[in-house]
């Protein structure tokens, strides 16, 4: 159960890192990515996963 | 002496309109040759005037710097495209370098070490200063610790601000710009597609209300702790011009020093939802018209050229290629400080200097009973006629008359969307540029350029090389009015 970021479409704001409540996403090597072992899809936390809540682009935090 | 003048009263200014009215009502007669404009509170002129953001005069003498280290955003507007840069909001074009507080800092020494005009350090992105906010402070710490003297500023579109205000007020932050472009949430909701707030993403009139509740918000926090706040619109034809008066209005009543109304910049190729839909800017006359509408233009701000978010310099220069990253020393030996500081005391007595050398000028002038005449004048800053006519890349407009000179825009010379290269094409692209301004005022100008510019009318003087531009307006213009044979034979 994790989320996951389409690279080619992110913009690298780093909007995702500032509002995920599991710190499961970070700046790693040239992209953002969210790691798989933290990422709870903010199960109990938020109504929707806030990555994809935040994200400027369209379908780019998606479910992996 | 009257201070303000309306421009759009002035048949000259019609003309005008044609050029590239940006910002805009005007700081009445050039900012030197009065303490400041005349309904801005002295208490608010006297922490400005160094600003060139705020100042006419200062964009003379002071830089400015903005670094790009706030990428994430918090909104979406539809003229905006966060894959390439904001074209509104204060930065067209795109924004070639994304710096680390750390990186940033350190460029800010560098320019600060080889720059003793800077005066004002902003973060306006590329995303939102206010939301993207530990990047932000993290980037204003580094500066505060090593440049105390540097002015801090930032922009946003609010939603984050109320948030903050308390940091905004310990780091002496004194000027915050907040974007606002309408006090209407089903306006906002053609401008504002989402809104993200709270951990939840808000849609349409719902997202549109949160946001410009805590504008509203934003601004009288600010307000109310001293901080100075400037509201900027962004003009959208068709979309928000109807409310653009009540804006001015009621931003005005809540405390905001400056309110400046910016057109909307809308390519296709920016590929934003409005450039994509076919959403055009304001023509010059539309903007022009609404900024008169608004009134009190001396709180409106002709000059500003809508820089980008790294943008390094004074007047319309960028220096930002010289400050990249990799061109960065690796230490930066000394910061420059006393520089600035002798500096800042050159200039305050150049200012004086100059405003007196305009007020006897005007004296001579003020007798002549003729029409406005527009000039364009060469300037590397600093108030003076001191650049080269082959090196001007824009051209300052003034406007004189009995009453005084008035900045009326600048026009750009060297428009990137114009292709064209080599001498004969920067001289026609100059011509267009300079359509119904008859007159130029430059540092030198060969014999080539200078006969051809007078063979479509247009007279280059460079006999007051390096005068004050007032100083040299008036005595041009009361020099052409001495006694009506003398206007004859010259005009
Ligand atoms: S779904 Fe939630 S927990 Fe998972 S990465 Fe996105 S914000 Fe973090
Ligand atoms: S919010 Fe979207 S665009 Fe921004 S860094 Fe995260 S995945 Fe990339
Ligand atoms: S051009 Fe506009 S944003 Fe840039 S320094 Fe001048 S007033 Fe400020």
């Amino acid at each position: 159960m994790s989320y996951r970021i389409v690279t080619p479409q992110c913009t690298a704001c780093g909007a995702c890192e500032i509002e995920c409540p599991s710190s499961a996403i970070g700046f790693t090597g040239a992209a953002y990515s969210i790691d798989a072992a933290l990422c709870t899809e903010c199960a109990g936390r938020f109504e929707t996963p806030q990555c994809a809540s935040v994200c400027p682009v369209p379908q780019t935090c998606v479910p992996a | 002496m009257a201070n303000i003048i309306s421009l759009g009263g002035l048949q000259v200014a019609s003309r005008d309109e044609l050029g590239q009215a940006m910002g805009g009502g005007c700081t009445a007669s050039s900012c030197g040759t009065k303490a400041g404009p005349a309904d801005m509170d002295p208490a608010i002129w006297a922490k400005v005037k160094d600003h060139p953001c705020y100042s006419e005069e200062a964009h003379h003498y002071f830089a400015r710097m903005h670094v790009s280290v706030a990428p994430a955003c918090n909104i979406q507007c539809n003229y905006c495209n966060r894959k390439y840069d904001c074209a509104n909001e204060s930065r067209p074009g795109v924004v070639s370098e994304r710096l680390t507080p750390e990186q940033a800092a350190r460029k800010v020494l560098a320019v600060a070490a080889e720059v003793p005009q800077l005066s004002v350090l902003g973060i306006a992105g590329p995303g939102d200063a206010a939301y993207d906010w530990k990047k932000t402070k993290a980037t204003f710490d580094l500066v505060q610790a090593q440049l105390p003297d540097i002015k801090l500023c930032l922009s946003s579109n609010g939603l984050a601000v109320p948030d903050h205000v308390e940091e905004i007020v310990a780091m002496n932050i004194d000027h915050v710009t907040l974007t606002i472009n309408t006090l209407d949430p089903e306006v906002g909701a053609k401008i504002y597609p989402w809104v993200f707030f709270r951990g939840k993403r808000h849609e349409g009139v719902e997202g549109a209300a949160i946001l410009l509740a805590r504008q509203m918000e934003a601004l009288e926090m600010l307000v109310a702790r001293g901080v100075l706040v400037k509201v900027n619109s962004v003009l959208i034809p068709g979309i928000n011009e109807a409310g653009m008066v009540e804006l001015n209005r009621i931003v005005k009543a809540k405390g905001a020093f400056l309110h400046n109304i910016m057109p909307l910049i809308s390519d296709p190729a920016h590929g934003t939802h409005f450039g994509l839909t076919g959403q055009r800017g304001p023509t010059a006359a539309e903007l022009r018209a609404v900024q008169d509408q608004c009134g009190d233009g001396a709180n409106l701000m002709k000059h500003c050229r809508q820089c980008r978010a790294d943008a390094v310099g004074m007047l319309g220069e960028d220096r930002g290629q010289e400050f990249t990253l990799d061109k960065l020393p690796e230490t930066i030996a000394e910061d420059g400080e006393e520089k600035r500081a002798a500096y800042r005391d050159w200039v305050a007595r150049e200012r004086a200097d100059r405003r007196a050398a305009a007020e006897a000028a005007q004296a001579e002038a003020a007798f002549v009973a003729a029409p406005p005449l527009l000039v364009g004048v060469c300037t590397k800053g600093g108030g003076r006629i001191n650049q080269h006519f082959g090196h001007a890349t824009e051209f300052q407009i003034y406007e004189v008359d009995a009453a005084g000179v008035r900045f009326v825009t600048h026009r750009r010379a060297d428009n990137y969307c114009v292709g064209g290269h080599g001498e004969g094409d920067r001289l026609s692209e100059i011509i267009r540029t300079l359509e119904g301004v008859p007159v130029v005022l430059c540092a030198r100008i060969g014999e080539a350029p200078r006969a051809k510019m007078a063979e479509v009318g247009i007279e280059v003087i460079d006999a007051c090389a390096m005068d004050y531009i007032e100083t040299a307006l008036l005595d041009l213009y009361a020099e052409r009015h001495r006694t009506p044979e003398a206007g004859a034979l010259i005009a």
